[in-house]
């Protein structure tokens, strides 16, 4: 059983320590004695000996940025991709325009009609990657999995035609078709013990 | 005489040549040193191990546009720099680099360096009023203070080497390490104090608090762009050689040879080992508080030398 008493004790003051700082010197002989042992104990050689120490080692910790990246976690936000389905490989999006309620930029906008044989389909989706500020709160939202977020971080540009359509952020066939759409494993996704925490549905009550 | 004013022309020549060029390939060796301390890699894109990163720098500070500020007071400003790298190469002149390369042996050598050195220090105090911008100023007036006060400090802390030897030539005093050995063995606190000194005089780090990035921007040279600035750069530099220079001749036995090692090559390794300690001194400490600095100078390092000056001159009787 917890103390839960112990909680309410806001009083500090038992528990309070109290460090005691360094005195500036008073007297004359003890200012001339803390300058002697300041300047003798060495400490300015300890500093030499240690980045002397760095140098000899040669242990580098540059990443020379555009030649070699840091790997970078699959939670990562960076640019979005749309996801196909595993059989038909057409697009996962039913349309249903969560990412674009949920969007606390305003950047995705969604139109959606009837396609040819009669069910919903979505005819126009854009992200406004300059609005985008990466949440993952659409990744998060999807129920399909169809929009999460990729690795790609290297968006900057000179033109904007040089941004990502649509086009581009669809995974493209023929890596499709190779089976090489990689699932999502980060933001917003099943987790990997998912099936662990499903309960069951409470019919007893 | 025509001989020898044609030689000492292609002495200066031949000295100021590469002592700019030295203070282009320091710069290199000082990020190199800078970063590998600070487990970096300091420039590496441009040409081999970076090695062309001095011809980059070069181009860019001569091709950069050299701006001057509206309100300041132009000739006084445009002059400031270049006597910044007059005074720092013109104190070379009675520096013998190597055995036998010395523009003129003056006999009053070592006060004419010390004397010119002081010069230099017109440069910062003149850019710094003349820029009309309150960081120059105050790097000014902390560069006059600092410089001023430690040039006491330079000249006394030379005063007992100069008592053991008894003359004020630079040559004079190498042979007579060539005699009687080191003159660092006999005068370890003057050395010190000298190098202190030297490390203030130059402007370097545990001193450099006129160009005090987080303080006062770059000091006295915050208004000056391109090759203006650049000369001021070189003109630390070539100041650093100096310390440099007259610290191994001074106190680590200047060009005498050292065993097998000729004279020559044994003051190059000498120079090389204190402009190296420059740097490594860069890396490993921090700055000083300007108040730290001048209680430094004026009651520790002042009456150290005093102290030196005194048990010299009761040995010497």
């Amino acid at each position: 059983m917890i103390d839960f008493t112990k909680y309410k004790n806001r009083d500090i003051s038992v528990d309070y320590m109290y460090v005691e700082g360094s005195t500036d010197p008073q007297s004359w002989s003890e200012k001339f004695s803390q300058v002697v042992k300041r300047t003798l104990n060495g400490e300015l050689f300890v500093g030499l000996w240690v980045v002397f120490r760095e140098m000899l080692k040669f242990n580098i910790h540059t990443v020379k940025y555009p030649l070699e990246k840091l790997p970078i976690s699959p939670r990562y936000r960076a640019l979005h991709q749309i996801k196909r389905l595993m059989d038909s490989g057409n697009q996962r999006c039913i349309g249903c325009g969560l990412c674009e309620k949920i969007c606390i930029a305003n950047c995705i906008s969604i139109t959606t009609g009837v396609d040819e044989s009669g069910r919903k389909a979505v005819e126009r989706y854009t992200i406004n990657l300059g609005r985008c500020i990466y949440c993952g709160f659409c990744a998060e939202v999807c129920p399909e999995l169809a929009i999460t977020h990729g690795q790609d971080y290297e968006n900057v540009s000179e033109q904007r035609a040089h941004f990502a359509t649509m086009n581009e952020l669809v995974t493209p066939m023929d890596i499709f078709k190779a089976g090489k759409q990689k699932e999502y494993p980060g933001f917003g996704s099943v987790t990997p013990n998912a099936d662990d925490n499903i309960k069951n549905t409470p019919l007893a009550y | 005489m025509d001989s020898y004013i044609f030689w000492t022309v292609v002495k200066v020549i031949v000295i100021l040549t590469v002592f700019s060029a030295l203070a282009g390939i320091t710069t290199y060796f000082e990020r190199k040193v800078l970063a590998f301390m600070q487990r970096r890699l300091g420039p590496s894109h441009v040409g081999p191990y970076g090695l062309l990163q001095v011809l980059a720098d070069g181009i860019k500070l001569f091709t950069k546009e050299d701006i001057i500020p509206q309100n300041a007071i132009r000739p006084i400003f445009m002059i400031a720099p270049v006597i910044a790298a007059a005074t720092a190469f013109i104190a070379m002149s009675a520096v013998p680099f190597l055995p036998g390369i010395i523009v003129s042996d003056v006999n009053v050598g070592i006060l004419f360096v010390l004397g010119v050195m002081a010069v230099g220090m017109y440069a910062p105090l003149l850019a710094g009023m003349a820029s009309d911008n309150k960081w120059s100023l105050l790097g000014a007036a902390r560069t006059v203070v600092q410089m001023l006060s430690f040039e006491v400090v330079t000249g006394l802390s030379l005063i007992a080497p100069l008592m053991m030897v008894g003359s004020l030539s630079l040559i004079d005093i190498n042979n007579y390490q060539g005699e009687h050995g080191w003159i660092v063995f006999t005068q370890p606190i003057a050395f010190i104090l000298y190098l202190i000194a030297g490390y203030a005089e130059t402007n370097r780090t545990p001193f450099d608090l006129l160009e005090h990035e987080a303080e006062i921007v770059t000091g006295y040279a915050t208004e000056y762009s391109g090759m203006r600035w650049g000369l001021f750069a070189i003109g630390e530099y070539a100041n650093m050689f100096t310390v440099a220079f007259v610290a191994s001749l001074v106190f680590l036995g200047g060009y005498n040879d050292m065993l097998l090692i000729p004279g020559g090559l044994a003051i190059i390794i000498k120079v090389s080992a204190l402009i190296f300690l420059f740097l490594w001194v860069r890396a490993a400490w921090p700055h000083v508080r300007p108040d730290q600095l001048m209680w430094l100078c004026w009651k520790v390092l002042m009456p150290l030398a005093v102290v030196n000056i005194l048990i010299t001159g009761l040995v010497l009787i």
